[in-house]
């Protein structure tokens, strides 16, 4: 049966098929829609863990437990997970364990666009690269039957194009005949007990698993070449396979299927065939160095750019050695201005970013929506590395400046809090750095497309659940002073901010707001405003907090702001704003 | 009927986030696979909640390995929003259709006057020699009491310039969209493909 599916519901599909048993993860794009999938299709348990490093650790002891088992993240996620990833790489598996990696390259909603198939030859873990959608849900079936085969987790990397790509995909039935392993506990210490003893010997024995997953490399079927000119030949794998075939329908392929381990010898082979021989991989010369490895005189990043995403139109630039990215059509780019993303109508950041960029205080900022604070006309956020790096920040500013003492905050969204913001805390705390944090709570994970967390008191099939109870929690964290306010109500945000930016111990500030979109939490709904035009002077100050629904009609000069009353939620923010009482509620 | 020299479309649409970008990829994706062809889609959002620029990029032909178009090789350009429109002239190829609304939504920084809006963006387009096609589709679709269906308006037009029968659409639409959307929709179909996209009196012929 054929559909039409992103290369994230074909993996879904194919864990469904495989049998997995649980899957865990945490939202980033572009991976967030797998586990939805999961979710939605299957009996299965899909669960949002609060971070990558909780979801990869629930999801090992669930092979432990012999089922199969998958957790998925974006490519920075790993990072988060990385700690236990390297060590279950010795430990090995029971049920077969898949961690997808959906990475970005060109940064479509990331803060970096590093290339995860160096972890894979960091941990020592397999990694299977699939170039579309029908490969993303074949590769996926094959991981957990290689993963018990070779009693290793297996990575499977997307990328961007991958994962939010569609294509034609067959999703007949599979029928599968490995052997699976029986669920139940095993208690096997050797094997599950990493104390350095058992360790140096499981790392001797992944060097051999590895090994035997290189020699698999050589004839599996994952790995294939497509022999055609034999003067060009081009080694390449998963999006980048597709520029190349559109780019150079003549050239000779080697598709490397399996991007960890690299099969030698179909390498060494491949290349005795062809005269001119070039890696086309996006980011990271990874396969490249491997080729090198091999004494193989290769080209590739002396060509293909080492960032961003390519194109087939890159690639054949690259190859053929003919001008720039704007050679192919000879036209300049229009001057059209910048459309930067922006909050939502009635979107509960909208005031503290409006408060803090009056105070000009130094603005800590972290991962999720209000980092689009950022750009104007808020313009109130100064820092964005990693999630739960904000916090730090703002600590180890307080540390070494007293004299900044009240100049700086750190804003943290609740699920990013939740996910790495509570140890910052907890360390503000015990060495009595008298920093001030807020954490905007939406109840939500709003960037990634709203999923739940432990603070929105919804599991992700949206049933009740346990809800974090901040004042509890922060004043177990040792937080004396904690404060909620109401994230629509300028001067209560003003008045907290004055006094607990310059207290001098630390303190936590709740600015609470459901988020505009959620459907499961009383969000605030008012009658619209509208502006009096005889009373408004044209000042300007209510476009200043950068409603969508508030605009100069068409940006004419002297044209007065008008209010889109069908948008307007009557958040009330630009009543408050108006000096001149020009906006009333709507009649 | 337009074919293409290699027997492949590439189709950009373009717009800004909850205008309807993606739906409108969706079903000439679905129509593509209905006529038989291979199709590969794929575009930019996670922003488009919020307002920001939404690229999707359709290729349909007989074997399709990309779901990116390379610069200078669009075939089709479905421009929702007029500045958006007119940003992405860099993708397109002499030869290149262009196919807008003219749609007007300010960024933030036109409101405050600090960056003029291209309001002279279907002058700008003609002065370039192109094959330019207004479709007026938000005003047809406010016409039709159903503002975002302004979508398949636009779609209705391209449908009129590709090889597959409007047959095809409407059934695709029938199954994509929700029941009570149907109707409204296959009528807003009908006025992009009746309209024939050379009606309004804004093509030009410059080439
Ligand atoms: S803030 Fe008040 S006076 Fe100033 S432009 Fe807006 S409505 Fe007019
Ligand atoms: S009350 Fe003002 S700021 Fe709030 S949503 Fe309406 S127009 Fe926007």
């Amino acid at each position: 049966m054929k559909s039409i599916l992103s290369g994230n519901e074909a993996i879904a599909q194919g864990a469904l098929d495989a049998g997995v048993s649980l899957a865990s993860g945490y939202p980033g794009t572009p991976s967030t829609e797998i586990l939805e999938n999961i979710s939605r299709l299957g009996g299965v348990r899909a669960i949002w863990a609060p971070n990558e490093k909780i979801a990869v650790e629930l999801a090992g002891g669930v092979s432990y437990a012999g089922h199969r088992a998958l957790a998925a993240m974006k490519h920075v996620g790993v990072n988060v997970a990385a700690d236990p990833l390297f060590t279950l790489a010795y430990t090995g598996v029971r049920g077969g364990f898949v961690i997808v990696t959906a990475d970005d390259p060109a940064l479509h909603s990331s803060q970096n666009e590093q290339d995860n198939r160096r972890y894979a030859s960091f941990t020592r873990i397999p990694m299977l690269e699939p170039s579309n959608s029908q490969e993303a849900l074949d590769f996926t079936r094959e991981a957990f039957v290689l993963s018990e085969r070779f009693d290793l987790p297996f990575f499977l990397r997307t990328t961007t194009r991958i994962s939010h790509g569609k294509s034609i995909v067959d999703v007949s039935k599979w029928d599968e005949d490995a052997k699976r392993p029986i669920p139940g506990l095993v208690k096997d210490p050797g094997k599950y007990v990493m104390i350095p003893a058992n360790a140096r010997v499981r790392h001797r024995d992944l060097e051999d698993r590895v090994a035997r997953v290189a020699v698999f490399s050589e004839s599996c079927s994952l790995n294939r070449i497509e022999m055609a000119d034999s003067a060009l030949g081009i080694i390449t794998s998963g999006a980048s396979y597709n520029y190349v075939k559109d780019a150079l329908p003549n050239a000779s392929i080697l598709k490397l299927g399996l991007v960890f381990p690299l099969p030698a010898d179909l390498i060494r082979e491949f290349a005795g065939k062809c005269g001119r021989l070039i890696v086309v991989e996006e980011l990271e010369p990874h396969i490249e160095e491997w080729v090198r490895i091999l004494g193989i005189q290769v080209e590739g990043k002396s060509l293909i750019p080492r960032f961003g995403e390519l194109d087939s139109g890159i690639v054949r630039r690259a190859i053929e050695g003919s001008g720039d990215d704007f050679a192919a059509s000879g036209h300049e780019s229009e001057s059209v201005p910048v459309r930067p993303p922006i909050m939502c109508i009635g979107c509960p950041h909208r005031g503290i970013f409006h408060v803090l960029s009056r105070k000009k205080v130094f603005v800590a900022g972290d991962i999720g929506c209000y980092t689009l604070a950022v750009s104007p006309p808020l313009s109130a956020i100064h820092t964005t590395v990693c999630m739960g790096a904000g916090i730090n920040q703002a600590a180890g500013m307080e540390a070494v400046l007293p004299e900044q003492h009240g100049k700086v905050v750190a804003v943290i969204g609740d699920s990013t809090f939740l996910h790495s913001g509570m140890g910052g805390v907890l360390n503000m705390a015990f060495n009595r750095i008298p920093a001030t944090i807020l954490i905007l709570d939406n109840f939500t994970t709003a960037m990634t497309g709203r999923q739940n967390h432990p603070g929105s008191g919804f599991d992700m099939k949206g049933n009740r659940t346990r809800q974090v109870r901040w004042e509890t929690l922060l004043s177990g964290l040792g937080i004396e002073h904690v404060r909620i306010v109401d994230a629509y109500d300028l001067e209560e945000i003003d008045t907290a901010l004055e006094e607990e930016i310059i207290r001098d111990a630390p303190s936590v500030i709740v600015v609470r707001g459901a988020c505009m979109l959620l459907k499961n939490q009383p969000v605030k709904r008012e009658p619209p405003y509208e502006i009096h035009a005889d009373k408004c002077t044209d000042c300007g100050i209510c476009l200043r907090i950068g409603c969508p629904a508030i605009s100069r009609k068409d940006a004419l000069p002297g044209e007065k702001p008008v209010i889109d009353c069908n948008g307007c939620t009557g958040c009330s923010l630009c009543f408050q704003v108006c000096r001149f009482e020009a906006i009333e509620v709507l009649k | 009927m337009t074919d293409t020299a290699s027997g492949t479309f590439n189709i950009l649409i373009v717009g800004v986030g909850g205008q309807g970008t993606i739906l409108a990829s969706e079903l000439l994706a679905h129509v593509a696979l209905a006529a038989g062809y291979d199709v590969k889609k794929s575009e930019v959002h996670g922003m488009s909640q919020r307002g920001g620029r939404v690229e999707s990029y359709v290729r349909f032909g007989k074997l399709i390995y990309s779901p990116l178009i390379p610069k200078g090789e669009v075939d089709f350009l479905v421009g929702f929003e007029l500045a958006e429109t007119l940003r992405s002239l860099e993708w397109l190829s002499a030869d290149s259709k262009i196919l807008t609304d003219t749609r007007a939504i300010l960024p933030y920084n036109s409101q405050v006057g600090e960056a003029p809006y291209p309001f002279d963006a279907l002058d700008r387009i003609r002065q370039r020699g192109y094959d330019l096609r207004v479709v007026e589709g938000e005003r047809l679709a406010v016409q039709l009491g159903e503002p975002k269906a302004a979508n398949v308006v636009l779609m209705g037009a391209l449908a009129s310039l590709l090889p597959v029968d409007g047959d095809v659409w409407k059934s695709v639409i029938r199954e994509n969209m929700p029941g009570k959307l149907v109707s409204v929709n296959l009528e807003a179909f009908e006025l992009g493909y009746g309209s024939g996209t050379l009606t309004q009196g804004h093509d030009s012929s410059t080439k």
